[in-house]
């Protein structure tokens, strides 16, 4: 198991008295899959991601990854982040940005170039390291952040709505470019969003989630294949589990 | 020549200098580089001819206000007089309490930064004493440090030491929180993240810091002269030559005062620009 939650809890002490951010959560993720969460906000989906980063503390409960404290996995540089925003900052150029990992990680000057130049052709950047953010669109921003969460090599990836800003015809090319690039690198990755079409295509496991309290109401094993297609979305598994992640979505509702 | 001559010559310059200005303003020439520098370098020129013409067409006396024409010769004949407070006030007593000030500002925010308690205590104070009027202890500091220029220096220290404390403070929590949990992810630490994100994010507030404590050293050194300095220095040649109704050499250090003040902002104007290229404010 790379992550493994038991009877997570974590509540957040607000001005308006405690929220249950997550309420209960078991989950178990083992090697090589990708996971959806999927809910609305408040449904804790962010939140558990950064239990697993070690960006917030449970509560009560158990929470193990590969087999550390979410801490630990930490400071052994377990996992790569990639957030909603691109976050790359404006002083470095795009390979500046993605060596600066690299640099704090304290790999060797060779390794780093040969690193930063791997993961720039890994997101189809190859030749865009001299620039700076603010001079390429915002998606090739968001991949540019992909290609820094990649450059150490960590076994898990957790991705925060890396594609929500973007529009639809970027974010299907990204979409399809992330199977690939799971497909060949064999990573752990944890992936939050808002879209049932790009949760269902992507995974291996869906998690729906629902808000307050913030837990799991279903947990959906995909029965699709590996090789995944733009056009296996209309195929007829992927309309029922999409329907099934629906259904999933507003039984959490109906008890509001 | 008679007054109303030169008045009219006077009023005609200011005439025909504005309307070259409109023209320039509007034309292509005024977008380019030089045309904008042109245009406030005529706008200044302006000033003194209308000054000039003045105080020769209405008979001021020298002692209310010279003419700029009477300054510039008594600047030319009193160079080595200059020169020499110059290098008393602007660059021993000003440059040097500008350094201090600034590096013992900086020191202290980033332990402030560090230190929790030092934040929550040191900063009030900081406010506190950032609203005393500092002038008002420039003659305490001289009774302490002597009449040489380390008093000069300690005064500037005191007048720019809150402004910068504060600018740094608020530079350092200038990154975003995003950027700071990335750190959190690779496992970065203090130092790690302090020297590859938090300062280089500081840098537009540091650089807003060093530019209002440019302007503050001048005037605290100039100021503390009056309260006691040997016999050099621009604030000691400006109080005597008062004293004597030479007025001509009070304005010629009024501007050297000024060139030296511009010319240090203009330094840290330029090393800004090439430190803080990436600022939205800097990319234009």
């Amino acid at each position: 198991m790379v992550v493994e939650a038991k009877n997570l809890n974590l509540v957040f002490e607000t001005a308006d008295g405690p929220v249950q951010a997550l309420k209960d959560v078991n989950l178990s993720i083992s090697k090589g899959e990708l996971v959806s969460f999927i809910g609305p906000s408040g449904c804790g989906k962010t939140t558990f991601l950064r239990c697993i980063a070690a960006l917030e503390r449970p509560t009560s409960g158990q929470l193990t990854v590969n087999g550390m404290t979410p801490d630990e996995a930490r400071k052994k540089r377990a996992y790569g982040y990639v957030f909603q925003a691109a976050g790359l900052y404006p002083w470095r150029t795009i390979a500046g940005n993605i060596r600066l990992p690299l640099e704090i990680m304290e790999f060797s000057k060779t390794e780093q170039a040969e690193r930063v130049e791997r993961v720039l052709e890994l997101v189809e950047l190859k030749g865009f390291g001299g620039k700076f953010p603010w001079q390429l669109s915002g998606g090739m921003q968001q991949r540019a952040s992909i290609a820094r969460a990649l450059a150490f090599d960590a076994d898990i990836l957790l991705m925060d709505e890396p594609f929500g800003a973007l529009d639809e015809i970027v974010r299907d090319r990204l979409n399809e470019e992330l199977l690939k690039l799971w497909a060949r690198t064999g990573k752990t990755i944890g992936f939050v969003t808002h879209s049932i079409p790009e949760a269902v295509y992507l995974s291996t496991k869906i998690v729906v989630m629902s808000p307050r309290p913030g837990r799991i109401t279903d947990i959906i094993d995909s029965p699709l294949p590996k090789e995944r297609p733009l056009e296996i979305r209309d195929s007829r598994e992927f309309i029922e589990i999409s329907h099934r992640v629906r259904e999933g979505l507003r039984a959490g509702h109906a008890d509001d | 020549m008679s007054n109303a001559l030169i008045l009219l010559m006077g009023f005609g310059f200011w005439g025909a200098a504005w309307g070259l200005n409109i023209a320039v303003a509007g034309s292509a020439f005024g977008r380019t580089r030089t045309g904008r520098i042109f245009m406030p370098l005529l706008f200044g020129l302006t000033l003194l001819v209308l000054w000039e013409a003045l105080v020769r067409a209405l008979g001021v006396p020298p002692v209310i206000l010279p003419a700029p024409s009477a300054i510039a010769a008594k600047f030319a004949s009193s160079t080595d007089v200059l020169w020499a407070d110059f290098v008393q006030t602007a660059v021993k007593g000003a440059l040097s309490g500008f350094v201090i000030g600034c590096s013992a500002a900086f020191v202290t925010a980033i332990l402030c930064d560090r230190v929790p308690f030092l934040r929550a205590g040191l900063l009030p104070i900081g406010n506190f004493v950032a609203a005393l009027p500092i002038v008002g202890l420039a003659p305490i500091l001289v009774m302490w440090f002597g009449f040489g220029w380390q008093s000069k220096a300690a005064v500037v220290v005191a007048m720019v030491f809150f402004p910068m404390l504060i600018n740094v403070v608020a530079g350092l929590q200038a990154s975003e929180r995003m950027q700071r949990d990335l750190m959190a992810t690779w496992g970065a630490s203090y130092t790690q993240a302090l020297w590859k994100l938090r300062l280089p994010a500081a840098m537009p507030f540091i650089f807003n810091g060093l530019k209002i404590s440019a302007s503050l050293a001048l005037i605290g050194a100039i100021v503390a002269e009056y309260f006691g300095s040997p016999v050099v220095g621009m604030g000691f040649r400006i109080s005597t030559a008062v004293g004597v109704l030479n007025i001509e050499l009070v304005w010629a250090e009024i501007a050297v005062a000024a060139l030296a003040g511009s010319a240090l902002y203009g330094v840290i104007a330029i090393v800004e620009r090439g430190v803080t290229f990436w600022h939205p404010s800097q990319r234009g």
